[in-house]
């Protein structure tokens, strides 16, 4: 239910690019200020939220120690975990590395399973680790093959990433590897939320929605370069880009729907990206488990946010109260004997300064 | 902030290079479609332009196959009643004779770089 909920909200905004761009030919709509507003908020939207996250107190050393940390014991002395259980800045900057380029904790990915009876059986499960791998780069390749369209000249590294992508010289246009790959990898991610069991119940609308969004961008994609009545014409659709890049937009005549559809999608997903989940590109080098040194016992960590703390020690405690914990009968550490006597010629004042404290 | 010194560097990082697109034109020309140069002898194509922007490539590429390796020499355009050798340099290159000022024009604008020219030659 939640993933249909997701799938027709996907349609609907496909329809709304249909009916607006196409039928109703708002082209300056939907080609020049949606996507102005869409990077727009994006880019601040991203930095707001951030921000935030930069602004939230860390208190303690909270890193997910997967090994033996580096002074524990003598005899883990030469065994320390490195990467896993980084003691030193140069552990964390290795274990983020691994972390942001290689996706290291899905790497760690276990699963578990019954055998035969009450036996529990732990086994490594990589599938999504290998397929988030192959979706987050090929959607990196994309991505930067589209600046072919937002530059001119056309920077020649751009031009060997299309080159490389459609070595295979498949159909003609060639069919660039990152799109057959893409495909099968969001595949993999939408039917794994799909059939398997455990992870179907905790799905949500806020995970399949961008799920199906990223494929329905991807497929208007393909259409448009591969199958013969979707197909656009390229050149407007660089002046438009072109025209979007330079602040001097045109909607040039010519531009097929699809290409309109396509475009809404990504600012959608623009526009969607600073309040969701999608976030993470932001937050796999702000996760406070990943990033810090695993050094509590090496150096004192101060609360950052109300430090110096106040407290009130036992001392001062029964200094206030000595009196009253002596009358009922209270043992105090510190004998009442001279404040006694201050004390019984005088009690009334005493208490009148209590009372005003 | 905390670790200011660590995320606004990340964060400058991450607007450059979103923004790249719009940096990197900085300065450069007002871009406009190229203008190709269309032979003056003749006022169509084999088939319709709407046809040939959308499919030329696919053409060449069936023209190939059917050409080497089927055999067929030649095709009948609907379009003009009348039938063209399957050849690249004999009838497209006939007339669109300048590569440079006809095919390089928009394949060098969305840099596609045909392998045509792996194996022909430019009259």
């Amino acid at each position: 239910m939640k993933a249909i909920y997701s799938l027709i909200l996907v349609v609907a905004l496909i329809l709304i690019a249909m009916i607006g761009a196409g039928a109703m030919g708002m082209g300056a709509l939907f080609g020049v200020i949606i996507p102005y507003v869409a990077v727009l908020v994006f880019i601040v939207g991203f930095v707001v939220r951030v921000v935030q996250w930069g602004k939230t107190p860390v208190p303690f050393r909270i890193p997910t120690t997967c090994g033996q940390a580096r002074k524990s014991l003598p005899m883990f002395k030469d065994k320390w975990n490195r990467l896993d259980n980084p003691g030193t800045k140069l552990g964390v900057v290795g274990r983020m590395f691994f972390e942001v380029f290689l996706f290291r904790s899905l790497f760690r990915n276990t699963k578990v399973e019954l055998h035969q009876g009450p036996h529990i059986a732990y086994s490594s499960s990589k599938w999504l680790w290998i397929f988030a791998l192959i979706f987050h780069y090929t959607f990196l390749v994309i991505f930067l093959r589209h600046m072919r369209f937002f530059t001119e000249p056309v920077p020649e590294i751009f031009v060997t990433m299309d080159h490389m992508d459609s070595m295979f010289q498949i159909l003609s246009p060639a069919l660039y590897l990152s799109s057959v790959l893409i495909l099968v990898a969001l595949g993999y991610l939408l039917l794994r939320r799909l059939l398997v069991p455990t992870v179907r119940y905790i799905s949500q609308p806020a995970d399949y929605f961008p799920l199906f969004l990223i494929i329905g961008i991807v497929i208007s994609g393909m259409l448009m370069r591969y199958i013969g009545a979707f197909k656009t014409d390229l050149m407007p659709v660089k002046e438009l880009a072109m025209g979007l890049v330079q602040f001097s937009p045109t909607v040039p005549e010519g531009i097929g729907t699809t290409f309109f559809v396509h475009l809404f999608l990504v600012s959608v997903l623009l526009i969607y990206f600073p309040f969701s989940k999608l976030m993470h590109l932001g937050g796999v080098f702000l996760s406070p488990t990943r990033n810090l040194p695993n050094d509590s016992r090496e150096k004192h960590h101060e609360n950052p946010w109300n430090y110096p703390v106040k407290f009130h020690s036992y001392q001062s405690y029964e200094d206030e109260n000595r009196a009253v914990m002596v009358e009922s009968g209270l043992p105090v550490e510190k004998p009442l004997e001279e404040k006694a006597e201050e004390a019984s010629g005088d009690e009334t004042p005493d208490e009148n300064a209590e009372k005003k404290e | 902030m905390y670790d200011a010194n660590k995320i606004i560097p990340g964060l400058i990082i991450f607007a450059l290079f979103m923004t790249f697109p719009f940096w990197y034109n900085l300065g450069a020309e007002a871009y406009s479609t190229p203008e190709l140069e269309l032979p003056e002898d003749y006022e169509r194509c084999i088939e319709s332009t709407e046809f040939m922007r959308a499919e030329h490539m696919n053409m060449l590429d069936e023209w190939r196959d059917l050409y080497v390796r089927e055999g067929y020499q030649e095709y009948w355009s609907e379009l003009k009643q009348e039938s063209y050798p399957m050849s690249l340099t004999k009838t497209c290159m006939y007339c669109h004779s300048d590569k440079e000022e006809f095919c390089d024009r928009c394949h060098n604008a969305t840099a596609v770089d045909p392998y045509c020219w792996d194996c022909h030659i430019e009259p």
